[in-house]
């Protein structure tokens, strides 16, 4: 019995130290490749320890609201954040934009997209790639930066949708899709587009693609949690979004 | 609430894509079946634990090899441009090529399994009564192994319709040519449509019981070749 | 078909076992093959059948070449006029009788309404099962129909695997007489496998033995029976078979008067009609030897000859082969009679049969 008891104590203690010391990240799909580095940094910097899932923001949605143990989302867009909020699943008070998508046409081809996007008028394209708007912000931009063009109508029977803008990226790398509106983060290293030819959309064409961050319920009592959004604000942070092609507010 | 006109347009494309998919699987899973049950060859090994693979593998990694092979500059999609058939990727014809690939097991394992459970002796008397190897298969074999055939064409039709992965790879959800049930679903569920998603998901559900239901009814087991 | 109308020159090995056979077989009647199981006899049959895709060798079968492997010349199964009857009986259980039996029928230029009049379905009385499933018949009644479907699809020869060896000793029993009512009106030959001894003796025109895949004797039943030289002779069931034809019937001891080869036999019989084929079996413990004319025994039967050959089976045991008028009849006996009557080849000797059975 006495054995038992302790053992329970010690493992109580365990699993409180481990949350203690350990946050859960949700992270939108595109924003995978800044969040590793960022990650790193941030357990280097505070002895925290991450864990980070990437995947669909829609898909976090329904597995917070089902329990999902998240102590925090980096989300790809900016509504998902505060319907949790509304619903009583994110934190009151924690939400911010931690980035801001920038949109760009591309092709891994040179040569084939110009600096204005007038390919999307005159290109002689079959498929056209794009994440789908009826869930994903980008795909969402892509449509409103068409409509803008003039072009939507024309070219929405070239479409091929990627569940995700992940998916919207790798139709067009693969050449499967001669070209396609990805995130400016997916063919950016260090600030410069690193293969083919691209128009980065002008921010004028569509409305921001705000991704937006919030410390949900399940990461209320977790200091690491506040600890990430913070550090997540900072100059280290921000420079690192930044070169992998991303706005800030 | 019921089901949108985009739903049902998802419901006849899938319905078409299994019904193409499993005659396409019953031409060719049966010669192959045919042969995994009968031969000596020692790539049987080989071939048999490539038509299983996608028991066993991710069908986004089956999706994913599709979307590199068949695309522009993959081996495949070479060959289909030289031939004039453009690139499979995002078109109906190339789904029901993922399809057969990915529902070949679901066929040729109860087939390969009704035709091994033929005793050898069947076709020896049809022999010796003027049946050649052909007549023979289509009078003696193809009759015996009825229960795998019933087993086969229900398996292949219901993975068909429930198949996802793959088709979320090399599909780009296009209405009535790629975006099937299992996409609409994902869709439904991603924008939240919540209603919408259990109007189709609890269709798919009821729909794959009572096939499953009616293959145990007139099927029983054991008799399934499974 | 002339006389040597089925020729078999074949080898075939597996690991543990080898066949190699050269053998010529009569065109009419049946030729058992028979041996112990592992002779390799039900594998000859397969390779007449061309089932053995491995067998090398020489198949002819009246006149047609079924096989020449020096000659790269191999018919497939179905292209050889053969008709097989398997142990089993291997019915299509998805089929009905009736289309079981015009399997093989249309298959080789009949219609399939033919089978409902055909004359084996009345020989073999299967009419009454035509619309029957395979599954619900009993195993003497699956035999007979494959038998028919067999015949039906009009071989050139016919074999059978054992027919009788899936039934009981009733359904046997049952059984043979289709299979000797067959023997009396096919005119095709046939190649019977059977490890049993008496299906042979009733049945068979012709054996061939078999032993380690090969064959030690070949030759008409009265021949191969009587000889000593053979592993029949040795057991205690050594007997020869007699083709006779009654010759009169005697009412008041119920005794058929059996005429073969000038001799005369009376045998207890069933009422028979005179001038009926039948078969005799003697066997030689029932045999024994006099040097006089016995005329105070109560034994009926007493024929004289000469013996042929003399083969000592120690400890104690002699088998003799005895010539009677052309026929073969062997006798069992002691070495000590043998002394004691000083009988050696050549002498003549007076056999007394103390039973005679009629084989049907």
């Amino acid at each position: 019995m006495r054995t038992a008891h302790t053992l329970v104590a010690a493992l109580v203690l365990m699993v409180g130290a481990a949350h203690a010391d350990t946050v859960q990240v949700a992270v939108a799909a595109n924003f995978a490749g800044p969040v590793k580095q960022i990650a790193a940094d941030f357990e280097q910097a505070t002895g925290h320890k991450t864990v980070v899932s990437t995947g669909a923001t829609g898909k976090f949605y329904a597995q917070i609201v089902n329990g999902a143990p998240f102590d925090v989302l980096l989300s790809a867009d900016d509504k998902t954040p505060a319907k949790l909020e509304q619903e009583g699943h994110a934190q009151a008070g924690t939400r911010f934009t931690y980035a801001i998508g920038r949109l760009v046409l591309w092709s891994p081809k040179p040569g084939v997209v110009d600096g204005e996007g007038a390919v999307l008028k005159t290109g002689d394209f079959r498929h056209l790639s794009l994440a789908n708007p009826k869930v994903a912000p980008y795909g969402q931009a892509a449509v409103e930066t068409l409509q803008a063009q003039g072009t939507y109508d024309r070219l929405s029977p070239r479409f091929v949708l990627g569940e995700n803008i992940a998916q919207a990226h790798q139709f067009v790398a693969s050449g499967n899709a001669e070209l396609g509106f990805v995130a400016l983060s997916q063919v950016t290293k260090d600030g410069k587009i690193t293969e083919g030819s691209a128009w980065v959309v002008p921010l004028s064409m569509h409305a921001p693609i705000r991704q937006d961050a919030a410390v949900l319920a399940k990461g209320k009592d977790n200091p690491a949690a506040a600890a990430f959004l913070d550090f997540l604000k900072g100059d280290k942070a921000k420079a690192v979004i930044r070169s992998f092609g991303y706005d800030l507010p | 609430m019921s089901f949108s006109a985009a739903d049902l347009t998802a419901v006849g494309l899938t319905l078409r894509l299994a019904g193409l998919t499993t005659v396409l699987l019953l031409l060719v899973g049966t010669p192959l079946a045919w042969w995994l049950a009968r031969t000596r060859s020692p790539a049987k090994g080989a071939v048999g634990a490539v038509v299983a693979l996608p028991l066993v593998l991710p069908p986004t990694v089956l999706g994913f090899y599709l979307l590199v092979t068949l695309g522009p500059n993959g081996p495949l999609g070479k060959l289909t441009t030289a031939l004039g058939l453009g690139t499979l990727p995002f078109t109906f014809p190339g789904l029901v090529v993922a399809s057969v690939l990915y529902s070949l097991p679901f066929v040729v394992q109860p087939l390969t399994n009704a035709f091994a459970a033929i005793p050898e002796r069947m076709l020896e008397a049809a022999a010796t009564l003027r049946a050649g190897p052909l007549d023979a298969f289509f009078h003696v074999a193809v009759p015996l192994a009825r229960p795998g055939f019933l087993t086969a064409m229900v398996l292949g039709f219901a993975h068909t319709v429930g198949e996802f992965g793959v088709v979320l790879m090399i599909g780009g959800n296009i209405p009535n040519q790629t975006r099937v049930i299992s996409v609409q679903i994902y869709d439904h569920v991603e924008a939240l449509e919540y209603a919408e998603a259990h109007w189709l998901a609890g269709g798919m559900l009821l729909f794959s019981f009572l096939v499953l239901l009616a293959l145990y009814t007139i099927n029983p087991p054991g008799k399934r070749g499974l | 078909m002339s006389a040597a109308a089925i020729e078999l020159r074949l080898a075939l090995a597996y690991p543990g076992f080898a066949l190699d056979v050269d053998l010529a077989l009569p065109g009419h009647g049946i030729s058992a093959l028979f041996g112990v199981s592992g002779s390799g006899k039900t594998t000859l049959l397969r390779t007449v059948a061309g089932l053995e895709k491995g067998a090398t060798g020489r198949v002819v079968v009246g006149g047609e070449v079924w096989q020449d492997s020096a000659k790269d010349v191999f018919v497939p199964t179905h292209r050889r006029p053969l008709g097989m009857v398997f142990q089993d009986a291997a019915l299509f259980p998805h089929l009905s009788v009736r289309a079981n039996l015009g399997f093989g029928l249309t298959r080789s230029g009949g219609g399939a309404d033919g089978v409902a009049r055909a004359p084996v379905v009345e020989l073999l009385g299967i009419g009454h099962l035509l619309d029957r499933r395979p599954g619900t018949l009993s195993g003497g009644e699956q035999q007979r129909v494959a038998i028919a479907r067999a015949l039906l699809a009009k071989p050139r020869l016919l074999l059978m695997d054992e027919p009788l060896a899936a039934l009981d000793e009733q359904r046997k029993a049952e059984f043979l007489p289709w299979l000797e009512k067959l023997h009396d009106e096919l005119e095709i030959p046939v190649l019977y496998v059977s490890h049993a001894l008496h299906e042979v003796a009733r049945l068979a025109d012709h054996l061939v033995l078999l032993q380690d895949g090969r064959a030690i004797a070949a030759g008409p039943l009265g021949e191969v029976l009587p000889r000593l030289d053979l592993p029949l002779s040795r057991g205690e069931e050594s007997f020869v078979v007699v083709a006779a034809t009654v010759g009169a019937y005697d009412e008041r001891y119920a005794l058929a008067r059996l005429d073969f080869d000038g001799q005369t036999l009376w045998a207890p019989s069933p009422p028979r009609p005179t001038g009926a084929a039948v078969r005799v079996r003697i066997q030689a413990r029932d045999v024994s030897l006099a040097t006089t004319p016995q005329h105070d025994s109560s034994i009926l039967n007493s024929l004289s000859g000469r013996i042929a050959a003399l083969d000592e089976q120690p400890p104690g045991r002699v088998l003799a082969r005895l010539d009677v008028g052309g026929a073969a009849l062997l006798a069992r006996l002691t070495k000590k009679s043998l002394d004691q009557l000083g009988l050696a080849v050549g002498h003549a000797v007076h056999a007394q049969i103390k039973s005679v059975a009629l084989l049907d």
